[in-house]
């Protein structure tokens, strides 16, 4: 084994040590710490990523001394690395974009805990995207819902104790459902890890046996994590949980943290169930309708709202609306487009809540669109951001929601007939309720306004804040402009995903 | 000298110049975003309503408007509960019956477990040497959860430093009237009680790997013996021993303990490399290599946490 293969060990173990050390640590340190923890995370899984290319197939790895169906393992593949490299590279442009607010909001006595925080956020996103065991994946999916409890609440005011709480019910809600599909799924296979399970799982469905607890089984995966990442109905805690806490948190746990379970549903779909008997059983139907309904209703209830965070958060709904309709198309080419807006919806959505921060902090600190008219006179690099987060959302070329759209429009033609026309429909009107709303606020915050208005008023971004929102917008560009690779890496990755 | 133009107020360019001014938007009062038409700023609008705002009439709207969306919630809730409970009962019918000797859990993997537990991990008890050997990475992501939850109840609890003192004196206050202050019958007892506990549940963690018990059980045992000398004797005497520094001390180097011994046992493992931990004489309270120290480390994080709940729940402070 070379060394290259044990560096997704190195990455998860990394960031799990970070947080240790970082505890009695003061907030500068841990800061620190937490800042070169993700950049040679983000190293180590460039090189992983480049080593899994160039061999084109995955490999596990041991996390002890006892082989496959006895002790814990991880498996690396293309599609893996790819998903470590995004997470961790939007990870460290969302915590340097809202570095400055970090400092201001939060009261210094808990600034290292936040940092803390987004350690073992970081390690859990780590192991959800690379175990191979259906049990490490429960324990880490606690990790991860406990750290984004602690990062919607940490900014201890009014609204967000409750939307902490709000997100809480629901979150373990969806643990417990999942939980309750594991304990099945281990009744009747006997297997925690992911591969023999599949294996154990086929010969029960060619053997016509236990029917009914495999379908149980697949609903309450598919609800339990649809609930932890906002399908559309049970969409409810997001606009509170994105909306309140500090910008840096509402950008990774919107653009991360529900993308960590979109990623470990669409990993069983594919190492557990069987995609095609997934599909077989008419689940995907059921994600195809709530999909399209996410995507309608969450953009109608954006145009709705006055505040730009909630309209932002909202549309968080309407895009994992879109990600779900791929899915749920039941195609190869529908999982690779949802993979794809993982990704590119990760990258728009960190970068519209931190240039979002930029706009309302040099308007007073008000995020209502009365308050931000002419906002982007008075802090020009958020207003440009702003803009390019906008116009990728909408759909314009050369940039990444482009590519999620076309590939999402290319993928429907290989679903269905039926499918095809309304995901087409559904795409249509989407985007054009994005156009609405998102062109309003654009206009907006472009709002002429007397040349007194134009000068801030307020803090000004600082100069590290300034690095994060421009490399976000360079990471939105050059998605946009060279998706190939993405694309076939995604493609590959997908084929020797199973 | 060029006239100036007399229909020059009004038109494109006029408009244009304006625009680039700032005096003009063409999109004013045609974007969704548009003021309601009484233009009043938003101080103001909120003092309006404030002057029109009349309890009962307030009450009576929300009972219209939510008493309505209650009873369907509720009864939307219920139904989806029975509903859930039907369905889950309705699936156990079919999984094979407890202890059928047939079922699919009885597999290679615990047969594997119980037959050569013993001679791969060293541990008598199956169960430690399963959750900490074979599958040790769930158990140090365990441990993380206890570590995140303690990191999540500090940022809820922990008082700031003005409110800290107003909190003391109330405390002490409270604690006059409702709490006994030294009280003898309960110091006597915590005096025999507090070393039993504590010895207990150092015993139960050392010996986990060869009794029922280990780093989880012992942990919250000696816990619970540090919670009663809390009770019995008051803060002020618990905080000579486990203060702040303490706490942060002995749970940053368990966990890194953990962390580097498991790494070394994973790298080892995973690049079939020799490793230097042997598993020992079964039944020796040294033996079955890191176990018994990874069940110290699993102790002492989950005594730190439920020591630290205590007393954050009561004083906002550790």
């Amino acid at each position: 084994m070379t060394l290259v293969q044990n560096f997704p060990f190195f990455c998860i173990i990394l960031s799990m040590f970070s947080a240790i050390i970082s505890f009695p640590m003061n907030h500068r340190w841990a800061m620190r710490v937490h800042l070169i923890m993700v950049t040679v995370v983000l190293a180590l899984s460039l090189c992983v990523l480049g080593y899994t290319a160039s061999t084109g197939e995955s490999y596990t790895f041991m996390m002890g001394h006892f082989p496959a169906p006895w002790g814990n393992e991880i498996r690396i593949g293309v599609l893996e690395a790819l998903m470590a490299v995004f997470f961790s590279l939007i990870m460290l442009l969302s915590v340097l974009g809202g570095l400055a607010h970090i400092g201001r909001e939060l009261k210094n006595s808990r600034k290292n805990l936040f940092f803390i925080l987004l350690d073992l956020l970081m390690s859990s996103l780590l192991a959800l995207i690379y175990t191979n065991d259906l049990f490490t994946a429960y324990v880490f999916i606690e990790i991860n819902t406990i750290s984004a409890c602690g990062l919607i609440m940490i900014k201890k005011e009014g609204r967000t104790y409750v939307s902490a709480l709000r997100y809480m019910v629901m979150s373990l809600v969806g643990s417990s459902l999942f939980l309750i599909a594991l304990t099945l799924l281990y009744t009747i296979t006997g297997q925690l890890l992911m591969t023999p399970a599949k294996e154990a799982l086929a010969e029960l469905v060619a053997a016509g046996e236990y029917e009914v607890p495999i379908l149980v089984i697949i609903s309450l995966v598919t609800v339990g994590l649809g609930i932890k990442s906002g399908l559309y109905p049970f969409h409810t805690w997001i606009p509170d949980a994105y909306g309140y806490t500090t910008p840096s948190a509402s950008a990774i746990l919107s653009s991360l943290v529900s993308k960590g379970y979109l990623f470990l549903l669409i990993k069983i779909f594919y190492r557990v169930l069987d995609f095609e008997f997934v599909v077989s059983s008419q689940v995907v139907n059921l994600l195809f309708m709530l999909g399209i309904l996410g995507m309608i209703m969450g953009s109608w209830l954006a145009i709705k709202t006055q505040n730009i965070r909630r309209m932002a958060a909202f549309s968080s709904v309407a895009q994992i609306g879109y990600i779900y309709m791929g899915i749920g198309l039941g195609t190869t080419a529908g999982v690779v487009a949802a993979l794809f807006h993982i990704i590119s919806h990760g990258a728009m959505k960190s970068l519209l809540f931190i240039s979002i921060s930029g706009l309302s902090e040099v308007s007073d600190d008000k995020s209502d669109f009365e308050s931000l008219k002419g906002a982007g006179f008075r802090n020009k690099l958020a207003g440009v951001a702003y803009t390019v987060g906008a116009m990728s959302m909408i759909g314009m070329p050369l940039l990444t929601g482009f590519i999620s759209k076309y590939l999402f429009a290319s993928a429907a033609t290989t679903a269905l007939q039926g499918k095809m026309v309304i995901a087409w429909i559904a795409l249509a009107i989407s985007t054009i309720l994005n156009t609405v709303y998102f062109m309003g606020s654009v206009l907006t915050i472009y709002h002429s306004v007397p040349a007194e208005q134009r000068k801030p008023h307020g803090m000004m971004p600082s100069r590290v804040e300034s690095v994060g929102t421009v490399g976000l917008i360079a990471l939105n560009v050059g998605l946009g402009v060279a998706a190939t690779p993405v694309i076939q890496a995604i493609q590959t990755g997908l084929a020797i995903f199973g | 000298m060029s006239k100036p133009n007399p229909n020059y107020k009004g038109s494109a360019w006029d408009k244009f110049t304006r625009w680039a001014k700032g005096t003009y938007d063409p999109a004013d009062g045609k974007l969704e975003s548009t003021p309601p038409k009484d233009r009043l700023s938003p101080g103001e609008r909120a003092e309006r309503m404030l002057r029109e705002y009349d309890q009962s009439r307030f009450e009576e709207g929300v009972a219209k408007e939510i008493g309505a969306f209650q009873i369907i919630s509720r009864i939307f809730f219920v139904l989806m509960a029975v509903f859930m409970v039907v369905v889950l009962l309705y699936t156990v019918s079919f999984l094979p019956a407890f202890g059928d000797p047939n079922s699919p859990v009885n597999n290679e993997v615990s047969q594997r477990y119980i037959e050569q537990g013993l001679e791969e991990t060293g541990a008598v008890n199956i169960v430690t040497g399963m959750i900490l050997d074979y599958r040790a990475f769930d158990t140090f992501g365990e441990s993380c959860v206890l570590f995140v939850a303690m990191c999540c109840v500090t940022i809820l609890l922990r008082a700031d430093k003005k409110n800290e003192i107003r909190l003391r004196v109330r405390e002490e206050h409270e604690m006059l009237e409702y709490e006994p202050q030294e009280d003898n019958i309960l110091q006597q007892a915590a005096r025999i009680l507090v070393p039993l506990i504590v010895i207990f549940g150092i015993y139960v963690v050392l010996n986990g790997h060869i009794s029922p018990g280990g780093g989880f059980s012992g942990g919250a045992i000696i816990g619970t013996g540090l919670i009663l000398h809390l009770t019995a004797f008051g803060v002020g005497r618990t905080r000579r021993f486990m203060n702040e520094r303490v706490i942060k001390t002995l749970t940053v180097c368990a966990l890194t303990f953990y962390c580097f011994a498991k790494s070394y046992s994973f790298y080892t493992g995973a690049n079939h490399l020799e490793s230097i931990i042997t598993t020992g004489t079964p039944g020796a309270i040294l033996s079955a290599g890191l176990i018994v120290y990874l069940n110290i480390c699993v102790g002492i994080v989950v005594a730190c946490t439920m020591y630290s709940f205590y007393i954050l729940f009561r004083r906002g402070a550790i």
